[in-house]
C-alpha cells in the first residue's frame, strides 16, 4: 500500500483511496458539500480542496486518487497539506463563491443548526460580500407530498441528482439549464416515485430541499433524540426519533451499516402524523353494540366476567404486526396461565412455524449477505414494497456488477434489471426439476440467494412451496459451507420475535384464520392485529393503540403505547434483536403493553410473575436467551431445517403468486392514521392508474 | 441567456411519433455506439428531430426521443435545455441568431438588433405570418466579418440593418438571397485595398535568406550587450541588494498614523499640546482633524474582511479595528501592568 504524508502524518492507505479518504485516515478533517461516501464523485463543489507538494494547483482531494500523486524527486511520499495558507485562501474562495447566490436565509431556514454550509461557512466564511450585482433567483419546485423546496438556496452539489439515480434507482430528478441557469427539479415538477425519496432532504447539504411535513415545526436544538428501531417492516432499520415534550417531531434514520446504511423509506419517515391521530386515550367497553369510554376497573371487570366460566379451548389470542417481543412474551405467559392453547401471531396465515428451526423463518444470510450473493432467485416477493432496504441492498449488490436476478411472482419493478420467470409455483416447479434455463444459472453460482416472500407463504399450499424452495436451496448449494441462501423476508416486524416465542397454534389448536372464523372461539384477545377480519360472535378484547380495524371490532378495548412510547425489542427478518428506546409517552390513560397485560392478569386470576420490564426482561432471557443478545443474530442450522422442509409439502396449486402488501403506504394502523400516507398513497394510486391508460 | 423552459402547454402539440427518416437516421447514430450505449446519440437525435418539428423540440417529441433511447425523460430534457441550439419554443420559418458578442457588437450588431426588434420585435417572438423570429446569441465564429446573423443553416455576414432587411425581405418573399458577406468580398479577404503584406519584395525572391542575414550581422552585438548588463546588475547586486524598485506591485507600507514617534521621526515636537487635550477630551473617544463633520465613519468590521476600512491612517483619525488588534495588546500590557503593580 503507499504511504501519503497529510500534515506531517505519514499513513499507509490503499491506493485506490481518494486524498479525501487518506486526509481522514491521517486525521485531518476535510469540509465537503458534495462528495458523500454512497454515492458517486462528483466533484464540483471544490470545498476540499488541499494543497498537493508538485500540483500547480490545489486538488479537489475527492476527486484525485493516492495512486494519481507523484513521489518527491527521491521517491518520498507525496505530502498532503490541508491546514495551509494556500488551502484555506482557496476554501474562503470557493466559499465566498458558494455565498454569493446564497439568500441569507438562515433565521427562517428549517436547516438552520443542521446545515453543513452554515456550519463550514463558520470556519470559511466572511462577513461581508464583494458582490454588488443581483442574486439569483430560482423558482420553487414541486417534489411531491414529501420534500419541500426552497431552490434559491441550492448550491447544485447533485446530491439528490446521484441519489435518485444510483441508490433509489428512480431516476426522476436531473439538473436542467446551465451555468447560473442550471436549476435542480423533476421532470415538468413531477413528484418524485421513488419510495426513498425524502432521503434527498437529508442528503441536503443546506435547506434547498428540506422534510415538507415537518417544516416550520421545531428546530433541531429544541428535540430530544432517542435512538429506536422502525416497525413499518420487518427490516428493523436503526432510527432516530426526534421528540419535544410529548410530542414525536420526526423521525430520521441512524447509521447502521448491517442493515440500513443510511437510509430510510418513507414510511418510516413519515408516519409521525399517525402517531397522534386516531388514538385510543382511553379503555372503552361496548354496551348495547356501541363502544362507551370506560375507567380501566371497569374494562377488567367486563373482561374477567365475561371470561369466567369460558373453557379454554373457546379462548384465543391474535399478535399483530407491531408488538414487541416483551408484550408477546407477557400475553403467551398470561395466555399459558389460563391453559389457552390457540395462539397466533401471523394473522397473514404464513406457514412459517418454530417447529421447522430458527432457520426455516428467517433471512439467512442477513441483509450484508445479500452483498456476496452472485446469483439471486425470488420468490413471491416484491422487495422494494416489502422490505425497501434490503431492495436498496439488492440493487447496491447489482451496481457493483450485475448478477443474474431471476424473479417468479408479479412481474413488478424492482429498480434493477430482473429476469422474469413466471407467475406461480409451477416455474419454481420448472426450476426444481431443471427444465428451466435459470436452473442452470443458479447451478454455476456459488452462493445462490433464494429469497422467499410472504407472497408465497400465505397461500393455502404455502407450506409445499416453502419445502420446494428448501429444496431448491439443498439442490443448488445454497447451504453450503459459509453459505446460508434460504431468505425468508418478513413483511411485520413483530413476526421473528412471535415465532422465535412460540407464538404459534400446537398440533390441533386453532390458527389466527381458523380462530376469526365465526363460532370458532367466544373469548378472543388481539394485541394489535388489525389485518385480520374477526367474524361476528366471539367476544374481542383488542389491546392496541389506534382506532382501525381491530379497534372497531372490539367489545373491550384496553388503550396502549405504539413503538415511540415504550422500549421494547424486535426482532428483524435477519433474526436480529434490536431495542427501540423510548421518545415519548402515551396519550391520555394508555399504557405499556407489557403492564396493562400484567394488570389484567391479576384480574383474571393467573397472576404474572414480573413487577417491572427489567423482571420482564430477565425472564423473557431465561426462556430465549438470544433475546439477551442484542443487536447481533442467533443463527439456525440451516442444514437441519432444510432437511425437515424438505420432505414437506404435497403438490402445490398453480394461482400465481400475489404480494402481500396492496397499498404500501396503508400497511398499518399508525400508517393508516397518517395524513400525510394518505396523501402519498393517494398520489401512488393516481400514478398507477395514469401508467394503466 | 436565460432561464430555459419548455414551451407552455398550449402549443404543445398533442402526439409526437419518430418519422421513418428519423428512426433510420437513429439508427445508424446508434450504431456509432457500443451495444448498450446507445444514449449517446441523443444529441444527434435531437438535433435531427427539432429540424422535422419546424426548428424547435415539443415536449412530446423530447419523450419520444427518451423512449426511443430507453433514458428517464429527465436525462433528456437536461440535455435540451443545456444546449442553447436546441429552441424549446417554436420559431420563425427563418430563425435569425443575431450574434451579440464583442467583435460583432463593436461593428454595429446592436443596430441589427435594433432593426430586428423593430421588424420582427422582441426576441423569441414569432411574426403573425410566421415568417421570421430572432434570438441574441454568443458568438458563432465569423468575427472577421462582422456583424453576420445565422438565418436557419446559412451565414449572412457584413451586414447592415439595411441589408438585413433586404436579405430578409427577400427570404419572406421566397427567395434565396446570397449567403456569406454581403459588401462585395470574398470570403474574410480585406474590404477594399489589400493593406498588410503588399511590399513587392516579398514576392521577387529578394527575401529569402534577409532574416538568417540580418541575425548574422546583429547577433554578436546584442550578445555582448546582454552579457555587460548581466555583469553591470551582478555587480549592482553584490554591492547594493536591494530591487530596482522595492514598491513594484507590493503595497507601500506608509507610517501607522500620527503618532508621537512618527512625529519624532518628522522633525517634530513628539507631544504637542493641543492633540492631548483634545484626545482628554471625555465626550470624544476619536480624534477627526481636517475632515468635515458629514464625512461618514466606516461601520467597525471583524478582522476577516475582504473590504479595507476606507479611513485612510493619515487623517489623524483612529482607525476602528485595526488589523493588528491593538485592543488585546493594550488590554495585556494594561494586565500586566496591575500584576506587576500589586
Amino acid at each position: 500500500m503507499p504511504k501519503i504524508i497529510v500534515d506531517d502524518i505519514e499513513v499507509e492507505v490503499p491506493a485506490e483511496y481518494t486524498l479525501l479518504q487518506a486526509a481522514e485516515m491521517a486525521g485531518a478533517e476535510i469540509p465537503r458539500f458534495c462528495f458523500h461516501e454512497r454515492l458517486s464523485i462528483a466533484g464540483n463543489c471544490r470545498m476540499c480542496l488541499v494543497e498537493l507538494k508538485g500540483a500547480p494547483k490545489p486538488v479537489a482531494s475527492c476527486a484525485y486518487a493516492v495512486r494519481d500523486c507523484r513521489p518527491g524527486p527521491n521517491g518520498e511520499p507525496p505530502v498532503v497539506l490541508t491546514k495551509s495558507p494556500t488551502v484555506k485562501k482557496a476554501r474562503e474562495g470557493v466559499m465566498e463563491f458558494l455565498l454569493i447566490n446564497h439568500p441569507l436565509d438562515c433565521p427562517i431556514c428549517d436547516q438552520g443548526g443542521e446545515c453543513d454550509l452554515q456550519d463550514q461557512a463558520m470556519a470559511y466564511g466572511v462577513d461581508t460580500s464583494r458582490f454588488a450585482e443581483n442574486k439569483r433567483a430560482v423558482e420553487d419546485k414541486y417534489l411531491g407530498p414529501l420534500v419541500r423546496t426552497s431552490m434559491n438556496r441550492c448550491i447544485h452539489c447533485t446530491r439528490c441528482v446521484r441519489f435518485a439515480t444510483e441508490i433509489a434507482g428512480v431516476p426522476d430528478l436531473g439538473t436542467i439549464g446551465r451555468g447560473e441557469d442550471m436549476e435542480i427539479t423533476s421532470y415538468l415538477e413531477r413528484a418524485m416515485g421513488s419510495e426513498l425519496q425524502s432521503c434527498v432532504a437529508d442528503l441536503c447539504p443546506v435547506g434547498a430541499l428540506l422534510n415538507k411535513p415537518y417544516s416550520f415545526n421545531a428546530r433541531p436544538w429544541e428535540l430530544t433524540k432517542t435512538e429506536s428501531v422502525d416497525v413499518m417492516d420487518a427490516v428493523g432499520s436503526n432510527i432516530r426519533v426526534d421528540s419535544r415534550g410529548r410530542e414525536v417531531m420526526r423521525i430520521l434514520p441512524r447509521v447502521n451499516e448491517l442493515i440500513n446504511e443510511e437510509w430510510i423509506h418513507d414510511k418510516t419517515r413519515h408516519i409521525v402524523d399517525g402517531l397522534r391521530r386516531q388514538r385510543l386515550d382511553r379503555p372503552y367497553v361496548r354496551e348495547n353494540g356501541k363502544l362507551r369510554p370506560a375507567t380501566w376497573n371497569e374494562a377488567f371487570e367486563t373482561i374477567a366476567a365475561r371470561l369466567r366460566g369460558v373453557a379454554p379451548e373457546r379462548v384465543g389470542a391474535l399478535v399483530g404486526d407491531l408488538a414487541g417481543a416483551e408484550e408477546i412474551f407477557a400475553l403467551k405467559a398470561l395466555m399459558d396461565g389460563l391453559g389457552v392453547k390457540n395462539l397466533d401471531a401471523r394473522q397473514d396465515g404464513t406457514v412459517l412455524h418454530p417447529a421447522y428451526g430458527r432457520a426455516s423463518y428467517i433471512f439467512n444470510p442477513s441483509i450484508i449477505g445479500i452483498e456476496d450473493a452472485d446469483a439471486v432467485l425470488i420468490v413471491g416477493a416484491n422487495p422494494r414494497i416489502e422490505a425497501s432496504l434490503v431492495n436498496v441492498r439488492l440493487r447496491k449488490r447489482w451496481r457493483r456488477s450485475p448478477l443474474p436476478i431471476g424473479l417468479i411472482g408479479e412481474n413488478v419493478d424492482l429498480t434493477y434489471p430482473v429476469q422474469h420467470l413466471g407467475a406461480g409455483p409451477d416455474t419454481l416447479a420448472d426450476v426444481l426439476s431443471g427444465s428451466h434455463s435459470f436452473a442452470e444459472i443458479l447451478r454455476k453460482a456459488e452462493r445462490p440467494l433464494v429469497i422467499v416472500g410472504q407472497g408465497a407463504l400465505t397461500r393455502p399450499d404455502g407450506l409445499a412451496i416453502l419445502a420446494m424452495a428448501a429444496r431448491l436451496v439443498r439442490e443448488f448449494g445454497g447451504a453450503a459451507e459459509g453459505w446460508n441462501g434460504l431468505a425468508i423476508l418478513h413483511t411485520a416486524a413483530s413476526r421473528v420475535a412471535a415465532l422465535d416465542l412460540g407464538f404459534v397454534p400446537e398440533e390441533g389448536s386453532l390458527t389466527a384464520r381458523e380462530m376469526a372464523q365465526a363460532g370458532a372461539v367466544d373469548v378472543l384477545f388481539n394485541l394489535g392485529a388489525d389485518e385480520i377480519d374477526v367474524a361476528p360472535g366471539a367476544f374481542v378484547v383488542y389491546q392496541g393503540t389506534h382506532g382501525d380495524r381491530g379497534a372497531h371490532r372490539a367489545d373491550v378495548i384496553l388503550p396502549s403505547a405504539t413503538y415511540t412510547e415504550k422500549t421494547g425489542t424486535y426482532v428483524n427478518t435477519e433474526g436480529r434483536v434490536q431495542l427501540a428506546n423510548r421518545a415519548a409517552f402515551p396519550p391520555g390513560e394508555a399504557r405499556e403493553d407489557w403492564a396493562i397485560l400484567r394488570a389484567l392478569s391479576e384480574r383474571l386470576g393467573a397472576k404474572l410473575p414480573f413487577d417491572s420490564l427489567m423482571q420482564l426482561r430477565q425472564r423473557l432471557y431465561a426462556a430465549a436467551p438470544h433475546f439477551a443478545d442484542i443487536d447481533s443474530i442467533a443463527a439456525g442450522n440451516l442444514a437441519e431445517s432444510i432437511d425437515m422442509l424438505a420432505g414437506l409439502g404435497d403438490q402445490p396449486g398453480r394461482e400465481p403468486f400475489r404480494g402481500p402488501i396492496e397499498d404500501f403506504y396503508l400497511t398499518n394502523p399508525i400508517a393508516r392514521a397518517s395524513g400525510i400516507m394518505a396523501e402519498c398513497s393517494a398520489l401512488a394510486h393516481g400514478a398507477k392508474l395514469e401508467a394503466a391508460e | 441567456m436565460a432561464v430555459r423552459r419548455l414551451a407552455a402547454d398550449e402549443i404543445q402539440p398533442k402526439s409526437f411519433t419518430l418519422s421513418a427518416d428519423a428512426e433510420a437516421w437513429a439508427q445508424e447514430q446508434i450504431a456509432k455506439y457500443p451495444e448498450g450505449r446507445q444514449a449517446s446519440a441523443v444529441v444527434p437525435l435531437l438535433w435531427k428531430v427539432q429540424g422535422d418539428c419546424g426548428g424547435w423540440l415539443p415536449q412530446k417529441a423530447i419523450e419520444a426521443v427518451a423512449e426511443r433511447l430507453g433514458m428517464p425523460y429527465i436525462r433528456v430534457l437536461e440535455v435540451a435545455t443545456f444546449y442553447t441550439m436546441f429552441n424549446l419554443e417554436p420559431v420563425g420559418r427563418h430563425f435569425i441568431q443575431c450574434c451579440g458578442t464583442t467583435p460583432c457588437a463593436l461593428r454595429g450588431a446592436n443596430d441589427l438588433m435594433d432593426m430586428l426588434r423593430g421588424r420582427v420585435g422582441e426576441q423569441r417572438h414569432v411574426t403573425a405570418d410566421g415568417n421570421f423570429s430572432w434570438l441574441e446569441v454568443e458568438c458563432l465564429g465569423a468575427c472577421t466579418n462582422a456583424p453576420m446573423v445565422q438565418i436557419n443553416n446559412d451565414y449572412y455576414e457584413d451586414l447592415t440593418p439595411e441589408i438585413l432587411s433586404r436579405i430578409m425581405d427577400e427570404l419572406a418573399a421566397g427567395g434565396t438571397p446570397k449567403r456569406g458577406p454581403q459588401q462585395g468580398r470574398n470570403a474574410s479577404e480585406p474590404l477594399g485595398e489589400s493593406v498588410t503584406l503588399v511590399e513587392p519584395s516579398l514576392y521577387d525572391g529578394s527575401m529569402i535568406g534577409a532574416w538568417r542575414k540580418r541575425f548574422e550581422e546583429t547577433a554578436p552585438a546584442a550578445e555582448a550587450n546582454a552579457k555587460a548588463e548581466g555583469e553591470r546588475a551582478t555587480q549592482q547586486a553584490a554591492t547594493n541588494p536591494k530591487p530596482a524598485k522595492p514598491d513594484a506591485g507590493r503595497v507601500v507600507e506608509r507610517p501607522v498614523g500620527d503618532t508621537p514617534a512618527v512625529r519624532a521621526a518628522a522633525g517634530e515636537k513628539p507631544v504637542s499640546t493641543g492633540k492631548q487635550a483634545a484626545a482628554a477630551e471625555p465626550s470624544r473617544t476619536t480624534v477627526a482633524e481636517g475632515k468635515p463633520a458629514s464625512e461618514t465613519v466606516a461601520p467597525p468590521r471583524s478582522r476577516k474582511s475582504y473590504v479595507n476600512t476606507p479611513v485612510k491612517p493619515e487623517d489623524g483619525r483612529t482607525v476602528a479595528d485595526a488589523p493588528a488588534s491593538p485592543d488585546s495588546a493594550s488590554v495585556q500590557t494594561s494586565g500586566t501592568e496591575k500584576t506587576s503593580g500589586s
